[in-house]
């Protein structure tokens, strides 16, 4: 970094040198280092993928599991992070008119897990839920009810790490709708409900779309706060991370598999979602 | 508690490998450092220098006393190590992770480093069993290993990919019990945590496991693992950073100071 | 009228008699803002409340229609108080400053919104029609808001507005979002619906040439304060304060 002799390969391409819209040469050489450490390792992943065994790799009983598992937990987190998700998010935006330490706290309430280690959420959910747990002893002496090694722990432990993703989507469309449009409806006989059914709702609809995609990738992908809260069985905790994880330690090939199988299903679903209800956030 | 000991890993991995760097070459500067077992009540001096030493989880407190002990006895040398499943580990070093000394809970995860070159011969250093870990006070009243094949009880094993869970596979096969386990771990330390935490009513870990975990998981021998040992090997790796350092390291593990250390925490003899 | 509207036809529902009055007297604070205003405006004859920026003529609108609270006073519509009611069941209608129509929603479907809060869609569509007849927007009805002309989004607002049937209508600066060229016209035009409208009415201005046109009373407000009050020849024959005789020197405002 001290001196310029290590001059990178200069831009061959003859432009003026202040054109309008081109890169001082610092800038376009980070960028492009830094799409080189976005793409270079899923290049990788590509070309070291086993193609000729694909096939049989991902026709195993225990990936088909392990997908089946991944796409249905990810899909329910998807669904209770919109449930709850979109309310936060509206009280969230409402809270400007809080006083600041009681604001403040809700968005930092909000905004910790997604700066958390997924792990320690997961130690935090088996504190809570686990059998010895603050709520869960209760639900175990009371109920029967255990919460860890269940496939809904692995959607609670989705919807933990998923949930700020929403909200924040949620949120920003909020922040960016005419709030006097919700006066209007309310002038026109909207009760709140319907002023949040029928304006506020479809107004941030795009937003709610872009989170939900975001929620649903980010729980597919989840593996710390599973594997400590949820533990590991295949079918039932296993998802498409874990088991990627574990086969890595004795089957390369499958991990490397599993993996291409999580990158296709996360690319396609954001690639299937942006194009049908996104059209905001096309490029 | 698996990503963050992965990312611990790396990052000491990247640490090592930029000191390595910096301090260039790492020869063997005297006749000291031979292959041949050192005598480590000798403190000759080696080239001052960190060793990463990857170790199965299950030897964590073991070599957290016996890199003490080594530092104590060649204080110009910095011993580093990185714990984890073994398989896991395996694979790291097989993908280049700057390790001078691996010891494995097994000879399969060894057989895959020796496979790729990276390991001359490895030595057999210590063995172990398994044993039935309980929470405290055993609430669920295991008896044993029959308890396992209980439905309603939660039961933790690891994964059959890492050696505690082959240990165990071959265990319950052996004993012909249908075990109905709830979770299988990557770990070992993953079964006995849960255990600790009460979250599970019984796993099967090592009896060295019981043993230091401190009391917070009571132990319950189980009579036919005795047939069923796990060797622990050890060796310098070929492409270790600081050859002479790692090859002491590992006549210190496997000479009679280890072995006393190695002893006490319960494991046995090879 | 210049414009080639479908002649006006009777409102679908209601006659225009028989309106109620409005009487406020109401104190609001907005910010370090006070307002303290009390006036009635009777049905037929619209009140014009005038002043400068930021006098808080928009505030008083906002306290009448429910949507700030206020801190003291009441507001009667006929013999109803509805000071403590939510804005949905105040029955004041709203024309805002620059119209607020639901971006998300058609023309139609902005005209049928109030039918729609208290039935099925298909009724209300079928509710709007009419409105949309009477102001010219039958050909616009499927249009969103954002391919509307300024215009055309007033009319929308006001049909909107009206087929809630207000018993009480304010409007917020009807002219500041239209094209100057245009406000005469669209003036007139308004102030004739102001008329079909028949009830009690408020409109909030800075201009004298709304004031004239759209009402037949005015209520200056300076400061929170009200400082005059009359029809403009009784302003104008002697203006309280500076910024009255001021108001009534300009030609448009």
């Amino acid at each position: 970094m001290t001196a310029p002799q290590t001059t990178p390969r200069a831009p061959t391409r003859r432009r003026p040198p202040r054109a309008h819209g081109g890169l001082a040469w610092p800038v376009a050489v980070l960028a492009g280092v830094g799409l080189a450490v976005l793409v270079l390792p899923l290049v990788a992943l590509v070309a070291r993928a086993p193609w000729g065994e694909l096939g049989e790799l991902l026709a195993r009983e225990s990936v088909l599991e392990a997908l089946v598992l991944s796409l249905g937990t990810a899909t329910a987190a998807t669904g209770v992070c919109l449930m709850l998700g979109v309310p936060l998010a509206v009280l969230l935006a409402r809270a400007a008119a809080w006083p600041t330490p009681a604001r403040r706290l809700l968005r930092a309430a909000v905004t910790v897990p997604l700066v958390l280690p997924p792990v320690v959420g997961g130690i935090a959910l088996l504190l809570l839920l686990g059998r010895r747990g603050l709520i869960g002893s209760a639900l175990d002496d009371l109920f029967g009810i255990t919460v860890p090694f269940t496939t809904g722990a692995v959607v609670l432990a989705q919807v933990f790490v998923a949930l700020p993703f929403l909200v924040f989507a949620v949120e920003g469309a909020l922040r960016s709708t005419d709030r006097r449009t919700e006066l209007a409806a309310a002038t026109l006989g909207a009760s709140r409900w319907q002023v949040f059914r029928h304006v506020t709702l479809p107004l941030v609809a795009p937003g709610v779309a872009a989170g939900a995609v975001l929620c649903f990738t980010r729980a597919l992908g989840e593996f710390g706060a599973t594997i400590t809260f949820a533990g590991s069985l295949p079918g039932v905790t296993r998802t498409l991370p874990i088991a990627s994880y574990l086969a890595m330690q004795t089957d390369p090939d499958e991990a490397i598999a599993l993996a291409l199988l999580l990158l296709a299903v996360s690319v396609g679903v954001l690639l299937l979602l942006r194009d049908r209800w996104l059209p905001g956030v096309r490029g | 508690m698996l990503r963050s000991r992965v990312a611990r890993v790396a990052l000491a991995a990247a640490v090592v490998g930029v000191l390595a760097a910096c301090a260039g070459g790492a020869g063997d500067a005297d006749g000291t450092g031979g292959p041949g077992p050192a005598t480590p009540s000798t403190a000759d001096a080696l080239e001052s220098g960190t060793i990463t030493v990857f170790a199965a989880a299950s030897l964590t407190d073991a070599f957290e006393e016996l890199a003490a002990r080594f530092e104590e006895r060649h204080p110009e040398v910095d011993v580093v190590l990185n714990l984890g499943g073994s398989a896991a580990l395996a694979q790291q070093v097989v993908a280049g992770a700057p390790a001078d000394v691996f010891a494995a809970a097994a000879e399969p995860p060894m057989a895959t480093v020796v496979d790729a070159g990276l390991a001359d011969d490895a030595t057999v250093f210590a063995t172990n069993t398994l044993e039935l870990a309980v929470p405290t006070g055993n609430p669920a009243g295991i008896a044993g290993l029959d308890d396992l094949a209980r439905e309603e009880l939660r039961i933790a094993l690891c994964d059959e990919s890492v050696p505690c869970g082959a240990a165990a596979a071959t265990l319950l096969d052996e004993a012909g019990v249908d075990a109905a386990p709830d979770t299988l771990e990557s770990d070992v330390k993953a079964v006995l945590t849960k255990v600790a935490l009460g979250e599970v009513d019984a796993g099967l870990v090592y009896r060295t496991d019981v043993r230091s975990s401190g009391g917070s998981v009571e132990g319950i021998d189980v009579p036919a693992a005795a047939s069923v040992v796990n060797r622990y090997p050890i060796a310098a790796l070929a492409e270790a950073p600081h050859p002479a350092a790692a090859a002491a390291f590992t006549a210190f593990v496997t000479g009679p100071e280890g072995r006393d250390v190695l002893d006490r925490l319960g494991f046995g003899a090879p | 009228m210049t414009r080639e509207t479908p002649a006006p036809s009777p409102p679908p529902r209601g006659p225009a008699g028989a309106r109620p009055a409005l009487h406020a007297d109401v104190t609001v604070t907005r910010g370090a803002h006070r307002v303290e205003a009390a006036f009635d405006a009777l049905p037929g004859h619209p009140l014009a409340v005038v002043g400068p920026n930021g006098a808080g003529k928009s505030t008083l609108l906002a306290a009448i229609a429910g949507l700030v609270p206020v801190d003291a006073g009441r507001v009667r519509i006929g013999d109803r108080d509805v000071d403590r009611l939510p804005p949905e069941r105040r029955r004041v209608g709203v024309l805002f400053q620059d119209y607020v129509l639901f971006p998300h929603l058609t023309v139609r479907d902005n005209v049928a919104f109030a039918a729609r809060m208290r039935g099925s869609r298909h009724d209300a569509r079928a509710a709007a029609e009419p409105w949309l007849a009477r102001y010219g927007l039958t050909t616009l009805a499927d249009r969103l808001p954002g391919e509307l002309s300024g215009g055309q989004a007033q009319r929308v607002a006001l049909a909107r507005a009206l087929a809630a049937e207000p018993e009480v209508l304010l409007l917020d600066e009807p002219m500041s979002a239209l094209d100057v060229e245009l406000r005469h016209d669209m003036r007139a035009e308004l102030a004739q619906h102001v008329r079909e409208f028949g009830g009690a009415t408020v409109v909030v201005t800075h201009s004298r040439a709304d004031a004239a046109t759209l009402a037949d009373h005015v209520l200056v407000l300076e400061d929170g304060r009200v400082t005059q009050r009359g029809t403009l020849e009784e302003l104008a024959a002697a203006p309280a304060t500076p910024y009255v005789r001021r108001m009534l020197a300009t030609s448009e405002g």
